[in-house]
């Protein structure tokens, strides 16, 4: 059956049907990123002083993916231009750019950015907590200077010092023979570990290893009860980032344009005095939760965008011969899909990145 | 190569309002747009760092600020990209009404100032 008014406008509209269908589909994407970013409003506001991160972000990683967007944004319009023009050489080489530049943007984000946020360590402190570990968190300042303070502790995870009384040896083992751990130092025959670990993940899976069988005389291992949890972490031994390192440092009171770096200095934190801790991952706080979300979300549409083009790429060319003006609208619609994508990112750079 | 295998017709060209001449003359204004959207990238990040509280009193003035580069920027896309500026009045109709309910949802999250779940907000982390 043939579509009708796939060229021609629909007298009543004005419009051929696809580009009212685009923009209708349209309106509804902007509720739903428009959601989203209530979401991330409400949690914003509602954040104790102090416990909305800034600067965790890399800065120029990201304003380079934001020039990528706009780049495409400019190649794909010349793509349908080229179209309208007849040139369908010149048509194939902005579609192409386009199809590079949009999987270049996913590289650097999927690739590059957020495998670097599963492997930095985070600690929040205990509030009452805070003055052991001042001269880490440089918070008197802050407070003279009016200014919110600092309650967690970032950097590199090295080890982990483990208590493993109430463990299950067995489920011990096959958790540390796994490779990614390599035991430090063993203490009071075994009970006390110092585990080296390459990420906070890495460290989340021994705290899960079962604690010891209660009830070994029972035969189905469905009714084992047993002793939880059975590792307990005491401490975690963090390489610190420079920013806890040098916590009185004015250079340190406001985010900087280039990203955060690792200092020298490695520091022990006693697991007790820790209200949470995990890799920058959505648990971390409610920011990465709403981070990790949006540019989740966003990061599919331009996948879809990707997929779409690749497709008017690579088999556009029969339509385009029979008939060219079918192909362009079909660019268009899928252009402004893609520029939809552009303007969500327009704002989600400066929400998440620089304030 | 550049070919044309069915030359467009001057009734689908006046449907479109995009004629041949048009679109050349419109090719130089998306570079102009998209060296613009650049700049303005370049703008929203050098002035992130400064702190505007500071010079100007009064908070948040860096979110205000970026968020009105962040709007002129969407407003450039949304004109030029999208053809917004010569667009069907059927398309604005709906996005005018598109635009009052994203801003009613945003409004809704305000109302939990009204009436706030106690142990929600403030000092939930001690």
């Amino acid at each position: 059956m043939q579509i009708p008014y796939e060229v021609s406008a629909r007298p009543d509209t004005g419009l051929y049907n696809a580009k009212l269908g685009i923009w209708l589909f349209l309106a509804s994407e902007v509720m739903l990123f428009g959601g989203l970013f209530s979401a991330y409003v409400f949690l914003r506001v509602g954040a104790d002083d102090g416990y909305w991160p800034h600067g965790l972000l890399n800065v120029p990683v990201g304003t380079f993916n934001t020039a990528v967007l706009i780049i495409s944004s400019v190649t794909v319009v010349l793509a349908w231009a080229s179209l309208k023009m007849r040139q369908w050489f010149r048509y194939k080489c902005y579609m192409g750019i386009t199809i590079a530049l949009g999987i270049l943007f996913l590289v650097i984000k999927l690739g590059y950015e957020w495998p670097q946020k599963y492997v930095h360590f985070g600690a929040f402190i205990k509030k009452d907590k805070w003055s052991q570990y001042e001269e880490y968190l440089g918070n008197k300042r802050l407070a003279e200077k009016g200014l919110e303070p600092r309650p967690e502790i970032t950097g590199h995870l090295h080890e982990v010092e483990i208590n493993v009384a109430d463990a299950d040896k067995g489920e011990l083992d096959k958790v540390l023979k796994r490779g990614d751990f390599k035991i430090a130092k063993e203490e009071e025959e075994g009970k006390v570990l110092t585990v080296e670990v390459h990420s906070p993940g890495a460290a989340e899976d021994l705290t899960k290893v079962p604690g010891a069988i209660l009830n070994p005389e029972e035969k189905d291992p469905s009714k084992w009860q047993r002793k939880e949890p059975g590792v307990k972490i005491e401490a975690f031994e963090v390489q610190l980032d420079e920013i806890n390192a040098n916590p009185d440092s004015p250079e340190n009171d406001r985010p900087h344009f280039v990203p955060r770096s690792l200092s020298d200095k490695v520091i022990s934190i006693k697991a007790d005095d820790v209200s949470s801790w995990s890799a920058f991952v959505p648990k971390h706080s409610s920011y990465f939760a709403v981070y990790f979300t949006i540019t989740g979300l966003h990061g599919l549409h331009v996948l879809a965008g990707v997929i779409v083009f690749c497709y008017f790429f690579f088999f556009g060319e029969k339509l385009y011969r029979k008939n060219p003006e079918h192909m362009a609208n079909r660019v268009e619609v899928g252009g402004l899909f893609w520029h939809f994508v552009d303007l969500v990112w327009i704002f989600v750079f400066p929400i998440f990145y620089l304030l | 190569m550049s070919d044309h295998p069915t030359p467009s017709t001057a009734a689908e060209s006046h449907d479109h309002g995009h004629s041949h001449e048009d679109i050349a003359r419109h090719v130089k204004g998306y570079f102009m747009v998209g060296g613009a959207l650049l700049v303005c990238t370049g703008l929203t990040v050098a002035l992130s760092y400064v702190d505007f509280d500071k010079y100007i009193g009064g908070h948040n003035w860096n979110f205000i600020v970026a968020m009105i580069l962040a709007a002129f920027k969407a407003g450039l896309v949304a004109a030029i990209f999208m053809h917004l500026k010569q667009e069907k009045m059927t398309i604005w109709k709906f996005l005018l009404f598109t635009a009052f309910f994203c801003l009613g949802l945003f409004l809704l999250t305000l109302l939990h100032w009204v009436d706030p779940i106690s142990g929600t907000t403030r000092s939930h982390h001690f």
